[in-house]
């Protein structure tokens, strides 16, 4: 256990540090997805929509960036691992590879909830969004079962992506526009109607949004998909269901792998 | 027990353009505490050899040992006391400094933050980059990177350590830092084992015990390194520079040429021959005057591993 430990710690390090090494990108990784956001609420400002609607964009946008950290920082790495030599050092060293992907996911949920309070912050400022918690603790627990589920999902595609033996970039950008859609990132998602929402429930995205705006905004519950202790149930069968996956394409990857060469041999 | 032990090694790849035998029936016994060396070229299977030896990949057919672990099911054992180099290799985080690397990779071996600090500073001293412990890592020079790495596989105290063309590409000072390290290194335990595979045959004679030479996925010769240039003990070796750049396919059917490896250079060819008698340097001299190209460089040399690498295959090492 102390070794698992200490080899969370080590991959987690240098998300952790690099976070605080480079502010610039913090600046930048702020700015920028709040002025997409912006053109949101000026969008639902333009045509009277509730108020909560402008909360759900920030909320959204929180959520956004670290689902966007699960596509580029989790199941994009192993392809870049891959690339720059790292990977055939984490499939030789003794700690197991589910390790290695628990540091990168803690790592990464570090450096971009550095990120999502400079958004939360910023959004709430400058929109003045009026956020009312009705119940804080269920808020934080669904937060971070809705982020495990995310980080779960990303280790599981983080074989996947290196089996599908595409450019990563690909994959993750294939991955991008249709979750923003499908999770309601910027809306409520029963505007899809029951049959593509409960379908869009198998993102982990969806169901936190869903639950914390619920949470955040009580006014907003006429939008609200199903409650929010149901889909905290629903989000930690996903947590495990998702982790039990992961182990099993690692297991998967690494003996694919093995057997034809094709993960860390380059020219085949 | 020996320290490697492969048996009867087959590797097939797979591949669009058909099938690749990377490792062809290889049989290798490594004891404890040698320092043993992979001769070949690019391609010759060192690599997958390399590759299969630290768990990386699987064997097509036969067996291969590592402590008397087999490296197909007994992998958890196995990768706690191995480490390995490659040449070339950009393993790490740049933003990181080099410090900070060596200790992220320590952690993955379990190794306790105080062990690994010391660990680190030992051998930052002992291969002589004390100075760029806090660089980051975007910002080191070839030579300072590959010494980062050396330390990195080092760093776990292996008991069997592969290093994959370390010295690929570096200068000469920096690659003499690291034959000197490994050297040390071997001979404060009797059991520390190293696998080197290097295509500098003046690597492998001055670090290896014995040197097995590997070509096209064959272990083509086993030996000492005296006793594998008693292949061509009766024979020397002939290098000239000609120019401008001809066509010496004739040069075989001179009498007691037996081999020629030839390189080209600017404005012409550098040419190794491999002879067996001294009168017959003239008629090579002779014909390749002849053919019109001058001879601006001529020297008779003593065999070297190139010279039986050359003999065995009739090919060269890089």
């Amino acid at each position: 256990m102390i070794e698992f430990l200490r080899a969370v710690k080590g991959r987690a390090y240098p998300r952790v540090i690099g976070a605080l090494r480079e502010p610039s990108w913090m600046l930048w990784d702020t700015f920028l997805p709040l002025l997409s956001l912006s053109a949101y609420v000026f969008v639902y400002r333009s045509l009277h929509a509730p108020r909560e609607f402008e909360g759900f964009v920030i909320l959204g946008g929180i959520m956004t960036a670290y689902w966007l950290n699960v596509l580029w920082g989790m199941a994009s790495q192993f392809y870049w691992e891959k690339e720059t030599g790292n990977l055939q050092y984490y499939i030789m060293a003794p700690a197991s590879l589910e390790s290695i992907l628990a540091g990168m996911a803690l790592g990464g949920m570090f450096s971009t909830t550095t990120r999502a309070i400079g958004i939360l912050l910023l959004g709430t400022w400058l929109f003045k969004v009026d956020m009312s918690v009705t119940n804080p603790y269920l808020l934080l627990l669904i937060f971070v079962i809705c982020l495990a589920a995310m980080y779960a999902m990303g280790m599981m595609f983080s074989s996947l992506f290196l089996l599908w033996g595409r450019e990563a970039w690909v994959t993750s950008s294939l991955f991008e526009e249709p979750i923003y859609f499908l999770s309601g990132q910027n809306f409520p998602v029963k505007a899809l109607g029951p049959y593509l929402s409960m379908a869009a429930s198998i993102i982990p995205l969806t169901l936190g949004l869903d639950a914390m705006r619920q949470l955040i905004f009580p006014s907003s519950i006429k939008f609200a998909l199903m409650d929010p202790y149901l889909e905290l149930l629903f989000l930690s069968i996903l947590t495990i269901v998702y982790l039990f996956l992961a182990k099993v394409f690692l297991r998967k990857m690494e003996n694919i792998g093995k057997t034809k060469g094709t993960i860390l041999t380059r020219w085949l | 027990m020996y320290a490697i032990e492969v048996r009867n090694l087959w590797r097939i790849f797979k591949t669009r353009d058909g099938v690749v035998e990377a490792l062809r029936d290889v049989n290798l016994k490594i004891k404890k505490g040698e320092l043993f060396g992979l001769l070949g070229p690019n391609g010759a299977g060192k690599t997958t050899l390399i590759r299969i030896l630290t768990t990386l990949l699987l064997p097509t057919k036969g067996e291969a040992y590592v402590w008397g672990y087999s490296t197909a099911t007994e992998e958890r054992k196995i990768r706690p006391i191995i480490n390995m180099v490659s040449g070339g290799e950009y393993s790490g985080y740049g933003l990181l400094t080099v410090k900070e690397n060596l200790w992220m990779f320590s952690q993955f071996y379990g190794i306790p933050g105080k062990v690994a600090k010391r660990r680190i500073e030992y051998l930052a001293r002992r291969l002589k980059f004390e100075d760029i412990l806090n660089k980051k890592v975007r910002n080191l020079s070839t030579g300072q990177r590959q010494k980062m790495n050396v330390a990195r596989a080092f760093l776990t105290d292996p008991k069997v350590i592969f290093l994959d063309e370390p010295t690929l590409g570096l200068d000469v000072e920096v690659a003499r830092v690291i034959r000197d390290f490994v050297k040390e290194w071997l001979l404060e335990n009797d059991e520390r084992t190293v696998l080197l595979t290097t295509r500098y045959m003046h690597e492998a004679e001055e670090l290896c015990d014995r040197i097995a030479i590997i070509n096209e996925g064959r272990i083509i010769a086993l030996d000492t390194s005296d006793n594998l240039k008693k292949l061509v003990s009766r024979e020397f070796s002939l290098v000239l520079r000609i120019h401008p750049k001809i066509n010496i396919s004739w040069i075989n059917k001179i009498e007691r040429v037996q081999k020629y490896l030839t390189r080209e250079e600017e404005n012409g060819l550098r040419v190794r021959i491999i002879m067996s008698r001294e009168e017959s340097i003239a008629d090579v001299v002779d014909r390749i005057i002849k053919h019109g190209a001058k001879i601006s460089y001529l020297k008779k040399e003593e065999p070297t591993l190139e010279d039986v690498f050359l003999k065995l295959t009739g090919r060269g090492l890089e």
